[in-house]
């Protein structure tokens, strides 16, 4: 237990203040982007991982002074602010919610990559180039970067302030967030006052990312993703789309994740943010400051659903290929290859049940990892400490992955459409640090290893051969499930919902519980797979199914086409296995995960086989 | 093409806006039959109709909010159907949108001087910004206000002053007396005409017939997407047939 | 007594009042037209018997009890169905999966109300879709076709195409056919025939005459206003939120009070004008909601 004298703690307001300003300006520009465009913006994350690159090479390659790094830095991110909104968003524009923030996933995915595959995935060193004097204030030790950090960002704020209230952009910009069509109506070209917002968001994000690379003394291409929840956590605070409210937002988000370390340890820090992020989305979604204005209206379905007729595959076509991959393996010795499509097989489970929540119920589900978890976990831990045979710990895996994390996602089932979505994702990475943190159970980071291996009716299963037909056996049996439940009355139920939730109600149709079924039938699914994967490596830690896994899992059912069963293994084995076959590919994964799903959401929304 | 006898040819102006054989639809529904319109320089022109009859899909066809599959829109000798909307303003053309569409969190001089958003000569904006306090006094105790706070009638005045502060040449109005109490409209009706006789040009789509013809030049009468009547607005003031296009028509 | 009363019924919108105390009855078997000009408030009012919003004063009583503010599916479990302004289909299910849906509270798996356990029993039924369920299944899919089969050939031809595939006018229909595969004792139509071309507008005339004539109970909103006077037992015409006439169609045709609502009220005097400008009181907003073109 640390120590808490007046000093530490008057350090920590300092220190919370700092971070706090950082979230600040990242949070303003995710408000300055959901005000113009109505959109939650997940490549932000990106830009601001970006500029802390671009600083880190200016100081650090090119010995640069910092002024000079923040002006470049300022340029290059406001071009990949105006390149997002232009090629990513602006034909998106008139679409669901839904299709501008996949497609800012998968611009997020892509550029993470990119510099992955320039700087390589490590952390690089960021010395602080500041002398490292510290000044003391009655008691408070104070960095000159502290100070900085705060002078920057109080700057900005001031120049933010003046231009929205005092110049003619600065009104046209606010004009077009509060009303766009009479905005129009008064001149404005608000698609490019609609760039102009996302080069201002970018600067603040690059300038933030710089800064916490400074302060943090390091830079990594995965800073992206948490920055990004930071930052809507602090929006959502204050009031999504409030200028003022994301300043106070990050703030306050940086006092109560500060304080909160000092308190419990290092490894709560981002678990304050996704109960920040849940509880204000589903308590008060209007946050803080954001009385006034409800959240923004959402077109009539929420969902990202295209019209069109599925593809009819034949019976004959899904046995036929059933048996060919009963049979693949006496025609090959190629264990790399059963492996792999082991592995297509596990996420074809996965994509099963996102394809049900997401593509048949409409729920955009981020977050379906945690399940996989939760049924990793207990299943690992059933047969581990009570000694359950491997058949009933996977099934009780499944049933607790499916009864808690429908459970955890209730509250979440009063919101809509992009909210949906960015709760998920928060649900997920609560999962996630509740195994990170709760080490009695879980023995947290170091993970669960000896786990007991497969086994079927006491029979080991443990070369490829088995373990692949294994595998193959039950996404056969889950999808069998999967399809009966389609065909009775809870699949026309449950697409009822998707395609107009408010007819659906009318029509008698109670929304809580059709939705908690699809997250239970689905969850039942997820849960297995993350079981069977569990025992399958005989290890698994906090990282084995993370956020990125619910993200590829969604991509692959988008590919195949929403609610579109065939589809999803089609989509599942093409991302699993194609740059595995393409070994050069392999490197880029994400990259290509990223693009593929950009052009999907823009091309092709129906996915390959077809909405179902 | 026989009978020429009427209009003589040298004095026959160009209208200042013309719409000719305008058919719109959303999506599988069609808005508007071959509609055809014109408003001439210095008129008070307004377009009636009851519910549903298609006249504010006109007013955001001129506005290029939505547009026509077939006919055109001319405004000032030039085509502009199809141009973005922002164009189309610059052109000369001043919007009061229906039901106001003030932006609620901007103060009441943010949102005058916003309607000048396409000029640049400060020095005249900040002259017409004292005109427009002059005609909307109302407005000038409240300056610093949200918007959002003030009457339906006093957003009804601050929508008119904000779309003069373009110095349009065609005013186009949406209902502008929706929603007001009837003594506040006689006011914005009062004011329409003030704005009239100040040398704007105003097009106006109104439910409210009686109202509208007691201050227009001509009207038009609108039903399920057809003209079905035009002429002086003295003679269709009180015609049983505009009473009859709005209650559905010889039913009787 | 009445099927449905409604009593001082109001709904404010930020101090914006769209329902100003509204009465109304509708006897069982009755027709009853709600009219009034854009903005009156009729779908606001639609919307609150319909439990799509609730009211900030007033009740709504069915058959004697009260429903005020009860959600839409337990409404509709009552008997209430309703179709949209804009017409509400779910496009990418067929059309015989459409009316369904509308069947939904009639199914058995609608009686396991037991909160979880139900949930979970109805999981589980669907999987093994026990003889009773599968008995129940086919005589709903029947009694879909009949009800498809009252629109006579539009509907049941296309009866398992995608609803988006259809016509404007067929995507009404298939509301309305969802709408009575609910069973309903009351139903509610918002502008049935708003985007119909004449012909289509005579053709479900026609049909909803003959829903009349099987003894529905209708509450209909509609801007046609021959249809209102063809169809309707008793007019109910809206202004500003009020109710300001009320009767048989005829007489409510030639109520001036009624011509003045959507011909609009001639110009008050010129004079009494400024000096009540001047007072704050009477400047009263009645719609900033939403119009729908």
């Amino acid at each position: 237990m640390p120590e808490f004298t007046l000093r530490t703690l008057a350090d920590q307001l300092v220190n919370g203040l700092v971070i706090g300003n950082v979230y600040a300006l990242i949070a303003i520009g995710l408000a300055l982007i959901f005000g113009v465009a109505n959109l939650i913006n997940f490549a932000h994350g990106s830009v601001y991982m970006i500029g802390a690159y671009v600083g880190w090479v200016c100081v650090i390659w090119l010995g640069w002074p910092l002024g000079a790094t923040f002006v470049v830095v300022a340029l290059i991110c406001a071009t990949l602010g105006v390149l997002i909104e232009r090629f990513g968003l602006r034909r998106l524009q008139n679409e669901a919610r839904i299709a501008p923030l996949l497609a800012t996933i998968g611009i997020s995915f892509a550029l993470d990559q990119l510099v992955q595959l320039i700087f390589s995935p490590n952390p690089q060193s960021f010395p602080n180039p500041l002398p490292a004097a510290r000044i003391a204030l009655g008691g408070v030790s104070i960095g000159a970067l502290d100070l900085l950090i705060a002078a920057i960002t109080a700057a900005i704020a001031v120049m933010l302030f003046i231009f929205l209230r005092f110049t003619r952009l600065g009104w046209a910009l606010r004009a077009t967030a509060q009303d766009r069509e009479a905005a129009q109506q008064m001149g404005v070209d608000v698609d490019a006052i609609n760039a102009l917002t996302f080069a201002v968001a970018a600067v603040l994000g690059g300038i933030g990312g710089v800064m916490i690379g400074m302060y943090f003394t390091s830079v990594y291409p995965t800073m992206s993703y948490g920055a990004m929840l930071k930052g809507f956590a602090a929006n959502l605070l204050g009031g999504l789309g409030s200028v003022p409210g994301a300043v106070v937002g990050g703030l306050a988000l940086g006092l109560i994740e500060t304080f909160g370390v000092a308190l419990l340890g290092s490894t709560y820090r981002n678990l304050f943010t996704f109960i920040i992020l849940i509880g204000v989305l589903v308590l008060r979604p209007t946050g803080l400051f954001g009385a006034r204005r409800a959240t923004p209206p959402e077109p009539l379905t929420g969902t990202f659903v295209a019209n069109s007729r599925p593809v009819h595959i034949p019976r004959a076509l899904v046995i036929g290929g059933l048996i060919a991959a009963i049979l693949l393996p006496f025609f090959t010795s190629n264990p790399y290859l059963l492996q792999i499509l082991t592995n297509a097989w596990l996420f074809s489970m996965l994509a099963l049940s996102i394809t049900l929540v997401t593509g048949t119920a409409g729920q955009m589900s981020l977050g379906q990892a945690g399940f996989l978890a939760i049924g990793g976990y207990a299943s690992a831990l059933l047969s581990m400490r009570l000694g359950l045979p491997l058949e009933l710990s996977l099934l009780a895996g499944a049933v607790i992955a499916a009864a808690l994390g429908t459970l955890l996602t209730w509250p979440v089932f009063r919101l809509r459409s992009q909210y949906v979505a960015l709760a998920t994702l928060g649900i997920g990475e609560v999962i996630n640090q509740i195994i990170l943190n709760w080490e009695g159970l879980t023995n947290g980071a170091m993970g669960l290893s000896n786990i007991p291996p497969l086994s079927f009716l006491g029979l080991p299963v443990i070369e490829t051969a088995p373990i692949y037909w294994f595998a193959l056996g039950i996404l056969v049996v889950a999808a069998l499930f999967q399809w009966r439940l389609m065909q009775s009355h809870l699949g026309r139920t449950w697409r009822a919902v998707r395609e107009d939730d408010v007819a659906a109600r009318a029509m008698g149709i109670s929304l809580n519980r059709y939705k908690a079924l699809a997250f239970i039938a689905g969850g039942l699914i997820a849960g297995l797979s993350g079981a069977f994967t569990a025992h399958m490596y005989s290890y698994i830690n906090n990282e084995t199914f993370a956020a990125t896994t619910s993200i590829l899992g969604l991509t692959m059912v988008i590919l195949g086409g929403m609610g579109n069963m065939a589809g999803a293994v089609i989509g599942a084995i093409a991302l699993t296995a194609l740059p595995e076959l393409f070994r050069p590919l392999a490197d880029a994964r994400y990259l290509i995960y990223g693009v593929v799903l950009l052009l999907l959401v823009r091309f092709r929304p129906q996915g390959l086989l077809g909405t179902v | 093409m026989t009978s020429t006898t009427s209009a003589t040819p040298t004095a026959a102006p160009t209208p200042l806006l013309q719409l000719e054989g305008i058919q719109t639809f959303y999506g599988p529904i069609q808005v508007h039959f071959d509609v055809s319109l014109h408003v001439n320089s210095g008129e008070i022109v307004c377009l009636l109709g009851g519910n549903a009859s298609g006249k504010s899909t006109t007013m955001k066809v001129i506005l290029g909010l939505v547009k026509p599959r077939a006919g055109h829109v001319m405004f000032d000798g030039r085509p502009i159907t199809g141009l973005p909307t922002p164009q189309i303003i610059r052109r000369g053309i001043g919007s009061v949108p229906e039901s106001r569409r003030i932006f609620p969190d901007m103060t009441v001089r943010e949102n005058i001087l916003i309607g000048a958003y396409t000029r640049t000569d400060r020095a005249a904006i900040e002259q017409d910004y004292e005109r427009m306090l002059e005609l909307f006094p109302r407005l000038r105790q409240r300056l610093d206000q949200r918007a959002g706070v003030l009457s339906g009638g006093e957003q009804q005045m601050l929508a008119m002053a904000r779309a003069l502060m373009s110095r349009p040449k065609l005013i186009c109005m949406d209902e502008p007396t929706m929603g007001l109490s009837p003594l506040f409209v006689d006011r914005v009706l009062d004011l329409i005409q003030q704005i009239n006789r100040q040398g704007v040009t105003v097009f106006m789509v109104e439910q409210n017939a009686n109202l509208a013809l007691q201050i227009a030049h001509r009207g038009y009468v609108l039903q399920n997407g057809h003209i079905v009547l035009e002429g002086a607005a003295q003679d269709l003031l009180g015609s049983p047939e505009v009473r009859d296009a709005y209650l559905g028509g010889g039913a009787t | 007594m009445a099927l449905l009363e409604v009593r001082g019924l109001r709904r404010e919108f930020g101090g914006v009042v769209a329902v100003d105390g509204i009465d109304l009855t509708v006897n069982p078997g009755e027709t009853v037209s709600v009219i009034g000009p854009n903005g009156a408030g009729k779908t606001t009012l639609f919307n609150l018997i319909t439990g799509l919003d609730k009211p900030d004063a007033g009740e709504v009583l069915l058959d004697g009890r009260p429903i005020t503010g009860l959600p839409p599916e337990e409404l509709a479990a009552l008997g209430v169905a309703r179709t949209f302004q804009h017409g509400r289909v779910f496009g990418n299910l067929s059309v015989l999966d459409n009316v369904l849906v509308g069947a939904h509270t009639r199914q058995a798996a609608h009686r396991l109300r037991t909160p979880v356990l139900g949930m979970v029993a109805e999981l589980i039924l669907a999987l093994i879709q026990p003889p009773a369920w599968r008995e129940e299944r086919t005589r709903l899919r029947d009694e879909a076709r009949e009800v498809l089969a009252l629109f006579g050939d539009r509907l049941l031809p296309r009866a398992e195409q995608p609803a988006y595939s259809l016509s404007y006018a067929n995507r009404r229909r298939t509301e309305i056919a969802r709408a009575l595969a609910l069973r309903p004792r009351l139903l509610l139509l918002d502008e049935p025939t708003a985007g119909m071309n004449p012909t289509e507008t005579a053709e479900l005339l026609e049909f909803i005459r003959s829903l009349k004539q099987r003894g529905l109970t209708i509450l209909l909103i509609e801007h046609k206003l021959s249809l209102v006077m063809q169809l309707s037992d008793r007019v109910i015409v809206m202004d500003d939120g009020r109710k300001i006439a009320e009767g048989a169609p005829q007489i409510v045709r030639d109520d001036p009070r009624v011509i003045e609502a959507y011909l609009g009220h001639p110009r008050r005097g010129w004079d009494a004008r400024d000096a009540q400008v001047a007072g704050e009181d009477d400047l009263r907003v009645v719609l900033p909601q939403a119009h729908h073109p």
